[in-house]
């Protein structure tokens, strides 16, 4: 055994020496070769993200031109009552929003099973919301939540209930569009889940049934587990989506064909951290304090994927 | 999983190159098709024009054909921007120095572009020219003035009217809306309109400026904006007056909720023939005419008055950029699509009433089943659209802290003295 490491240390010594005068343009390649993408990188992200930086410190007009106002944009911004009441929103999106998690994994376990008909059939229905464009689904769901023509208050009114006014009443209005996040991820999150069930190995299934277990038991000590790479990497992603989301929340909250100051009676009670960052910036022109709602935004998004990466050491299992 | 794995993103960077090529290659065509515009025009002057609205597009074309006839040295592109996008677009495009040489502007952002000198100021040329502002409406000349100088042409102008459902009206046995009317015979028609169990409602009570509390703030003798610009009228008794008609509307029940108008939009329900009256623009004619289940039953007359009579004018203007590289090939352009021969090309289509006085008549004609002359009667008492610097940034507040009111859960004083107040702060901001 000795003799054979002695004996190739050398000869690996060696080859690398010998390999040594080419590994310069060879290195040169390669940072050749990721240039574009970290040229397009710090060109498109981090020059703007130090801008933003840069800019959150300072007032800034409509028309460029800016003066320098130290930390006034933050002390503003604790000051804002609507900006607790957005991140409170958001936060509270993003908890809803990892309830769908579970479901995913449940439905990739459904349609993962053999024999089951139209297992693609299934599949397509459920991965539609996800191709289909934001915009699109938020019209058909304001036509589905609308108070009083709506398709949901006729169905409940055959079984005598009332139902409220799903997206223009406060008090429910966030919990309708966090319904429609979740049946938006749902069909994304069940294919990551679906290709993460079929790296399972039959055998260990077939093993527990020998020793006598059920479907459910199966469920939780099998499949969950060995899921879990899948089940972290969807959990990272949906806290990213939540906590930046806006094209739904806007869509559902403006009104077409409306002048401008009309607003929807739930939007203080809807509005994300981005609807409030697009809102303070681009239509009220306030660049600087929206940059600093960017930048929290930006901090609030790696704390939380930090400590998900600090917590993943203790839940989930590479197999 | 593995298949998963392994074989996507290896599709992906396949695709990717292609991709790559592609954007390359349609780059050099991009710029090789650039070059070639330039080639035509040799020599000309070029002038781009930035718009928002398709509908009118095929009326700004004949114009410019107009123009560039008249004008064989100049040459005009239109741009057409969705309106969702045309300000962000806008501002970027100013910020940059590249901005449209002349462009549509509209009340609210007049003097954000103006008092940041992104207007060319036209009052000297358009003396030297002979243009004579007093061929507008003097209330819409006076929403692109701004400290004494002229910074727009007014192109077309739009007002609000009483929309109110006859059908309706001879059911309950109702006089129609006339000239005569003040706030008091809305309010009394509307309880005699309102049948619930029918699902009749005798008015639509949304909490839209233009269209409902500026009239009647300016109706009650108050004011949105001090005259200076530097503080809001919402804490001002008479404000709070023009405010409390509407309210009171709410409280009695004769209009449906805000969250039923917000769920489906005022003028849909309006057009399902149940609601009496309706406080709508000048913009809406063309949809209720072409409207088969509404059209012969609906009209329009001219507001109520309050303790005095008021409405609330807007129109749209013609600008020049500040920074153009052809001020003076711009300003005669922009004075072209203010005169009257452009004003008769844009009566024609009927989408908007153009701003050129003795030119609308065209426009009332085109939709002879409704009184659309209500909305030029009310043109000699009509108030400019209130605006300041950064009119948006007080305005985005209107809807969210008088919601309440309307809703009933806030008392209608305390919302606008809230109101006020955070909007002396917007307007101390803009200073």
């Amino acid at each position: 055994m000795s003799a054979v490491n002695s004996l190739a240390r050398p000869r690996r010594a060696g080859r690398s020496a010998n390999r040594r005068p080419g590994r310069r343009p060879e290195r040169m390649w390669a940072y050749l070769m990721v240039a574009p993408m970290t040229i397009g990188l710090s060109v498109f992200y981090l020059w703007p993200i130090a801008q933003t930086f840069f800019y959150s410190f300072t007032k800034s007009g409509p028309f460029g031109g800016h003066a320098w106002i130290g930390t006034a944009n933050y002390r503003a911004l604790v000051d804002e009552p609507s900006v607790l009441q957005s991140v409170a929103n958001t936060l509270f999106y993003a908890v809803v929003q990892l309830a769908g998690i579970p479901l995913a994994v449940l439905l990739a376990a459904l349609l993962n099973q053999r024999g089951l008909r139209g297992r693609s059939i299934y599949r397509l229905v459920y991965f539609l919301p996800v191709v289909t464009m934001p915009v699109a689904v938020a019209m058909l769901w304001r036509w589905m939540y609308n108070g009083d023509y709506g398709l949901i208050n006729q169905l409940l009114s055959i079984v005598g209930v009332r139902g409220p006014h799903w997206a223009s009443d406060p008090s429910v209005a966030l919990y309708a569009v966090a319904a429609i996040g979740i049946w938006m991820a749902l069909g994304y999150n069940m294919v990551i889940f679906l290709a993460g069930l079929q790296g399972i190995p039959t055998m260990y299934y077939e093993a527990a049934a020998i020793d006598g277990a059920g479907p459910a038991k199966m469920f939780f000590r099998i499949t969950v587990p060995l899921l879990s790479p899948s089940i972290f990497f969807a959990t990272v992603l949906t806290v990213i989506n939540s906590l930046q989301m806006f094209d739904l929340a806007y869509m559902m909250m403006s009104t077409p064909g409306a002048a401008a100051g009309t607003a929807n009676p739930a939007l203080p009670q809807v509005r994300t951290v981005s609807y409030l960052f697009y809102q303070k910036a681009f239509v009220e022109h306030d660049l600087g304090f929206g940059a600093a709602v960017a930048f929290v935004l930006l901090g609030f998004i790696l704390a939380m994927t930090l400590i998900q990466f600090r917590l993943q050491r203790r839940w989930v299992h590479y197999a | 999983m593995m298949c998963f794995k392994s074989g996507t993103p290896s599709g992906w960077r396949r695709r990717g190159t292609r991709l790559g090529t592609w954007v390359a290659l349609s780059g050099l065509l991009l710029g090789v098709a650039a070059c070639g515009t330039d080639d035509p025009s040799g020599g000309k002057i070029e002038l781009t024009y930035r718009i928002w609205d398709k509908n009118q597009q095929p009326a700004m074309q004949q114009i410019v054909d107009r123009f560039q006839a008249a004008h064989p040295t100049i040459h005009v592109t239109i741009q057409l921007t969705a309106n969702q996008e045309y300000w962000t677009k806008l501002q970027g495009d100013a910020t940059g120095g590249s901005a449209p040489d002349v462009f549509w502007m509209n009340g609210p952002h007049a003097q954000l572009y103006a008092s940041n000198g992104m207007l060319l100021p036209l009052s000297k040329q358009l003396k030297a020219d002979g243009v004579d502002l007093g061929n507008y409406p003097s209330a819409l000349t006076a929403i692109y003035s701004y400290q004494g100088e002229q910074y727009g042409i007014p192109k077309d102008f739009d007002t609000v009217g009483l929309w109110y459902n006859k059908k309706l009206f001879d059911a309950a046995k109702l006089k129609y809306p006339d000239d005569t009317w003040t706030w008091e015979n809305v309010a009394e028609a509307a309880r005699k309109l309102t049948d619930t169990s029918k699902g009749v409602y005798g008015i639509l009570a949304p909490p839209f400026n233009q269209e409902n509390f500026y009239d009647t703030i300016f109706q009650a003798g108050g004011y949105v904006i001090s005259p200076d610009g530097k503080s809001s009228g919402y804490d001002q008794p008479a404000t709070i007056a023009g405010l409390k008609f509407w309210t009171d509307l709410m409280k009695a029940g004769v209009s449906p909720s805000v969250k039923s108008m917000t769920d489906t939009y005022p003028a849909q329900l309006f057009e399902s023939g149940k609601f009496g009256m309706y406080y709508a623009g000048s913009w809406n004619a063309i949809e209720f005419a072409k409207n088969d289940a509404i059209k012969n039953d609906v009209d329009v007359a001219v507001l109520p008055q309050g303790t005095k009579r008021a409405v609330v004018i807007h129109g749209l203007a013609n600008v020049v950029y500040g920074k153009t590289k052809h001020p003076k090939e711009a300003t005669q352009f922009a004075e072209f699509l203010g005169s009257k021969e452009a004003a008769e090309i844009q009566a024609k289509t009927g989408a908007v009433i153009p701003a050129f006085n003795g030119t609308q008549e065209a426009w009332v004609s085109s939709m002879p089943q409704f009184h659309l002359r209500s909305f030029l009667d009310e043109l000699p008492y009509a108030v400019p659209f209130p605006a300041s610097k950064n009119t948006d940034a007080w305005m985005t507040k209107e809807a969210t802290i008088l919601g309440p009111a309307w809703s009933g859960d806030k008392d209608v004083a305390a919302a606008a003295k809230e109101l006020a107040t955070a909007m002396n702060t917007a307007l101390r901001e803009e200073q």
